[in-house]
């Protein structure tokens, strides 16, 4: 029953978040002195340190402070900044939307370009498939982050065509938008295209091998069609799997493109944060991005169950 | 139920050089082998002999020379905003990589492998455990990870890397599991277990043997995945001020880009040439140890191997009626070293309207690559060198357009492995009606009527039932009268059935047998039966054709063959088929 | 009468556990094998003949009921204990590509059962075992993929007969075999028979196969054995239904005996619907 197979999905997602913010919480929360240390100035007298740890909450049990923490979630409350006092949410709302802003931008041009590249590199074969092999191996190995710098040599200092920092919300102005996010979601998309183009070239040249293609084909059925119709639908579960792990690296890849082009997203402040060894707020972003990955995940299931009537099965 | 080799898997066993030469020597034959390792040795070297070839201290600055061009004299690559010199910097930072690099392998290896291994061979709550595990870990971003990472443990790369090392874990974990359940299952491990063999044994000799080659192949990616997020980690500022990295010059250099473009080449190309070196060098190796299926001809490469070949295609159709005649049929597959190997030397064939005409051979014949190529699904590396195959007064061969309209409408297919010949992502009745009226203009509730119809005449005993279910909720003789009913579906006036009963129980495929023959007397069905069944043969065929290597020895009407077989091969099936069957002795 | 050589009585074997997941598929199974004999098992899928003999090789569970190897118990004993008792027990798979591991050669694959008996000059038996196969002596240097399916199959005999077992189970060794091929094989099963004294369990979907090789068939549907008895009376003068129908399905290379049998099975047939209906 798709009901009882999607339920047993979420059951394990949220096993999943618990695990992961656990750890997390457990490995960041966990050096109370160093933390207190860290808002205090690391010249700060013993005792000065340990009044910071009992008024950060720090001496109590982990598992009491995650408990504590995860009630927080919960209702709503992340938390407060050990540093600024600002409340987690309210620093996070802002920053958010410019992350997703960019995170969905690329995994939607991703997934059109991706198919279209592999299917077609699948298809075709000959010299369009060497190249596209050569091409997503260059694309795929270059970190991200190289690649938005050279793309800030090329585009922003070089030939000035947009603006190498900055973020333009898109309520406010939508071409400044555009604009503004062009060249973070080249960067990123470069290397999530070649991914995911890979592994989608890869499942149609499977599926094209099995032989219900052939006993279709020796039916009559035109090439189109049963592309489209067929082997698509077969090719289907391996590239929903290969989509959901390229979102995962896009968030990677934000906060190193974040950092590059200024954007004033989670990424960025994560990074500023834990340099500053502000815990709740990295905590807090943790949690976003696991939120993210796994509705990400569930979905990609639920599309997948649609489209592949044997997984229902478990 | 019997899994025997067809002559395109003969085929390609045989591509296999015999003597193979050890790997370090095949990988420097590689021309791209032989660059990587070449750039991959010289990073080494750098690496290691560091302080003799930087010729300045990491950290010395020389005011004067704050962003000095490259080449200018003391500075190959120029210097930075501090009057650094960048050449220096990189080599400096070499060391620190590779030690990173190698920390993220070891830890990867010791717990993905090992976990992988005990998963894949014990199965159970471990490998449920293993893969939850392996779950969380790849869930959540890397990076995301590493920099709460930092607020425990400050600037410290060695951890960060271990960590890393965990992070990625999971795909040597996927990998060795998969393989190892793999392996667990093939025969041979059945057979040392039944020898005697302890785990540790089996283990030891013949899981780590097939896992070897994707693990060597994946750490080739991990080291560039290491490499990769060292640089990236240095280069958010999280990595140690103190030591110079090449993620730390690409930071500096990139702060400063508008000072000095050119600066952030130099980090650029050397971090991306090493990844990129290591992921060719992993593709390089995966090519060598996993083995290549060769690369179908192009259409031109076709035409001209078949030019080479001397004959032309279209000749004069033959004189009297036959459903299908087959003339000079010449098929072949391309090696590794170019050549063609022919398969079908030259074959001769000719069913009479409403004729059964069995194709009887041992496995590697080529009857099959005969029946694949009167469908037009012939795989894609194979060459057609020479023939017609006539149809309803058109060459097949000649105009592949014409070749495409009869598929389906005048000639149907009957396979031979019934369940994996059903998509399976749709419900019978939804494969069948597409299938109709794709080829038949016909509506949708009709074409629903008749296909009921059809399944019931094949055997079906529910079809609005079956209609509704998924390929994988029926049974293997089930799906098969499913593909008789979709054959048939279109009226066509020859069905070509490749060994349709092979893959069935016998009770079931004496029914099935009983089938085909009553549906081709209804019809007046023509059909050519592929098999190596002289007992089916016997059964069902009017006409009966020998292939032995890609050739018919001999064809008659099936009592005279079985009466009096004319060729010495044709008599040696018949005396090993008879050895093993229930023929009562005379009393 | 001699004591069997092994013996099984009353064998249950159920995959899975919990009352939905468990599948039954062998009920209460008992028969005999006798020294230097060939006793057949005879099945369409389903029927749960290569269970038996999974069983039997202890590479399946035994639920139920017990496997005696001359007159010892050998089922549910520990790993420990089933060493002992592999070199009497050996086993011929049905598929020659992948009984053999691809990456030892033939020498290694033949002497790893004498490594693990404890035997240290194991390559000098392996000229004999090779010539008892009627493979050249020089086939020990090459690797599996260098044979024909046939001559994979040989290997996996000889390899069977590396320990100088009492009994083989044969595992549908020729299903996977070209028709001359696997007449080839049954004669040289046949002659290693009597050269050795081996006794064989021989499992097969092809009832004429059985009859050629066997000196007592059984026959099973649905893990239950249905008809136990002489090849001949077996294959010739059935006294179950089932076995009459498998007799009566496989088809005989010859035309004109053919049709006699289809029409004999057809009129089988409809006399049974008419009785049932």
């Amino acid at each position: 029953m798709l009901a009882i197979s999607i339920g047993k999905k979420l059951v394990r997602a949220v096993a999943v978040l618990l695990v992961v913010t656990f750890v997390t919480f457990c490995m960041m929360f966990g050096n109370a002195d160093g933390i207190a240390k860290g808002v205090l100035g690391l010249d700060a007298q013993p005792s000065d340190v340990q009044k910071e740890v009992v008024k950060l909450g720090l001496d109590q049990p982990l598992l009491v402070q995650y408990g504590k923490w995860l009630l927080g979630v919960v209702t709503g409350n992340l938390g407060h900044s050990f540093f600024t006092g600002q409340s987690v949410n309210e620093a996070l709302a802002t920053r958010v939307p410019v992350t997703f802003s960019l995170v969905i931008v690329t995994l939607i041009l991703t997934m059109l370009l991706s198919v279209v590249i592999g299917v077609t590199s699948a298809i075709y074969g000959g010299w369009i498939d060497r190249c596209v092999q050569f091409l997503t191996v260059l694309g795929a190995a270059v970190p991200a982050f190289i690649i938005g710098v050279a793309l800030v040599f090329a585009f922003a200092v070089a030939i000035p065509l947009f603006p190498a920092t900055g973020y333009v919300p898109l309520t406010q102005d939508p071409s400044g938008w555009s604009k503004s996010i062009a060249l973070p979601v080249l960067a990123l998309l470069i290397g999530s295209v070649a991914g995911a183009a890979s592994q989608i070239r890869g499942a149609v040249l499977d599926v094209q091998g099995r032989d219900f293609v052939r006993t279709l084909r020796a039916r009559g059925i035109r090439e189109t069609p049963l592309l489209f119709r067929h082997v698509l639908r077969s090719a289907s579960g391996p590239g929903l799997t290969a989509l959901s792990l390229q979102t995962i690296a896009l968030l990677g890849g934000a906060v190193f493109v974040e950092q590059i082009y200024a954007l004033p997203g989670i990424g960025q402040l994560a990074n500023t944060a834990a340099q500053q060894g502000d815990v709740p707020i990295v905590m807090g972003i943790v949690l976003v991005t696991i939120v993210f990955v796994l509705i990400v995940n569930l979905l990609g299931d639920v599309a997948n169950a649609a489209l592949n009537p044997k997984s229902r099965v478990r | 139920m019997s899994s025997r080799p067809t002559t395109e898997s003969v085929l390609a066993r045989s591509r296999q050089p015999r003597r193979r030469r050890p790997l370090i020597i095949r990988l420097l034959v590689n021309p791209l082998g032989a660059i990587t390792i070449a750039f991959l040795l010289v990073v080494v070297v750098l690496a290691v002999f560091a302080p003799l070839i930087a010729p300045i201290p990491p950290n010395a600055t020389q005011l004067s020379d704050v962003n000095a061009l490259p080449f200018s004299p003391g500075h190959l690559l120029g210097a930075d905003q501090s009057g650094r010199d960048v050449w220096s910097r990189l080599v400096w930072g070499t060391q620190p990589t590779i030690v990173g690099a190698l920390i993220v392998l070891s830890v990867s290896v010791i717990v993905g492998v090992t976990g992988g291994l005990v998963a894949g061979f014990f199965r159970g709550t471990t490998e449920a455990t293993g893969n939850f595990l392996s779950d969380v870990i790849m869930s959540l971003p890397g990076i995301v990870l590493l920099i709460a990472l930092y607020t425990l443990t400050g600037p410290n790369i060695p951890v960060a890397m271990a960590v890393f090392g965990i992070l990625v874990a999971p795909t040597y974990f996927r990998l060795v599991r998969a393989v190892v359940v793999g392996v667990r299952s093939e025969l041979y491990v059945d057979a040392a277990r039944v020898v005697g063999l302890s785990n540790v044994r089996i283990i030891g000799r013949h899981v780590l043997w097939a896992v070897r080659g994707p693990v060597i192949i994946q750490s080739a990616f991990i080291i560039a995945a290491g490499i990769g997020i060292q640089a990236g980690v240095d280069f958010l500022g999280l990595g140690d001020p103190r030591q110079p990295s090449w993620g730390s010059v690409m930071q500096d250099s990139f702060n400063n880009i508008y000072n000095n473009p050119v600066g952030v080449w130099w980090p650029a190309l050397l971090i991306s040439l090493t990844i990129l070196s290591l992921v060719l060098l992993g593709n390089v190796l995966r090519d060598e140890l996993q083995s290549i299926g060769v690369k179908p001809l192009s259409k031109a490469q076709q035409r001209k191997l078949a030019a080479r070949a001397g004959k032309s295609f279209g000749r004069p159709a033959p004189q009297h009626s036959s459903a299908i005649a087959v003339r000079d049929l010449r098929i072949g597959y391309p090696q590794r070293d170019g050549e063609i190997l022919e398969v079908v030397h030259g074959v001769d064939l000719e069913v009479k309207p409403g004729e059964i005409h069995g194709l009887v051979g041992e496995s590697g014949s080529g009857k099959s690559q005969i029946a694949f190529s009167t469908l037009g699904i012939l795989p894609r590396e194979a060459v057609i060198l020479e023939g017609s195959i006539w149809l309803d007064g058109q060459d097949l061969l000649a105009d592949r357009k014409k070749g495409a309209k009869a598929r389906g409408r005048k000639i149907g297919y009957v396979p031979q492995e019934p369940m994996s010949n059903l998509d399976p992502s749709f419900t019978i009745g939804a494969q069948l009606t597409y299938g109709l009226r794709a080829v038949q203009s016909i509506s949708k509730k009709d074409a629903r009527a008749k296909l009921l119809a059809l399944l019931g005449r094949v055997g079906i005993r529910d079809p609005e039932q079956v209609f509704r279910m998924y390929p994988h909720e029926i049974s293997g003789g089930m799906a098969q009268r499913v593909l008789i009913c979709g054959a048939i579906a279109s009226d066509p006036d020859i069905i070509v059935a490749d060994e349709p009963t092979t893959a069935l129980d016998v009770t079931v495929q004496a029914e099935v047998l009983e089938l085909l023959r009553e549906l081709s007397r209804e019809r007046g069905l023509a059909m050519i039966l592929v098999t190596h069944n002289l007992g089916v043969v016997a059964d069902l065929c009017d006409v009966v054709s020998v292939m032995r290597n890609g050739l018919i020895v001999e064809e008659a009407d099936v009592e005279s063959l079985f009466a009096e077989p004319k060729e010495a091969y044709t008599r040696e099936l018949l005396d090993s088929s008879r050895s093993v069957e229930i023929i009562e002795e005379a009393s | 009468m001699s004591e069997p050589i092994l013996r099984v009585t009353d064998l249950d074997v159920t995959f899975g556990s919990g009352r939905k997941n468990a599948k039954q598929v062998i009920d209460k199974v008992s028969f005999e094998l006798r020294a230097g004999e060939t006793l057949s098992l005879v099945g369409e899928s389903g029927s749960g003949k290569t269970t038996i003999g999974r069983a039997i090789l202890g590479l399946a569970p035994v639920t139920g009921g017990t496997i005696a190897f001359r007159g010892e118990t050998i089922s549910n004993i520990k790993r420990s204990e089933r060493r002992k008792i592999a070199r009497e027990i050996q086993v011929v798979f049905q598929d020659p590509y992948s009984s053999l591991n691809p990456s030892m050669t033939v020498e290694d694959i033949l002497v790893e059962p004498l490594k693990s008996v404890g035997i240290r000059d194991g390559r000098k038996r392996v000229r004999d075992l090779l010539d008892a196969v009627g493979l050249p002596g020089d086939a020990g240097r090459r690797f599996p993929k260098e044979f024909s399916g046939g001559q994979r199959q040989r290997i996996a005999i000889a390899r069977a007969l590396a320990l100088e077992p009492s009994v083989i189970i044969c595992d549908e060794p020729t299903s996977a075999l070209d028709v001359t091929t696997q007449a080839r094989v049954l004669t040289l099963l046949r002659e290693l028979q009597e050269r050795t004294g081996v006794a064989y369990l021989f499992i097969s979907h092809d009832l004429g196969v059985v009859t050629a090789i066997s000196d007592r068939i059984a026959v099973l549907y649905r893990g239950r054995i249905v008809e136990l008895g002489d090849a001949a009376q077996v294959s010739f003068h059935p006294r179950d239904d089932y076995t009459r129908r498998l007799q009566m399905s496989a088809p005989v290379a010859d035309p004109v005996q053919q049709r006699a049998r289809r029409e004999e099975r057809l009129r089988l047939l409809a006399a049974h619907t008419s009785a049932a209906g």
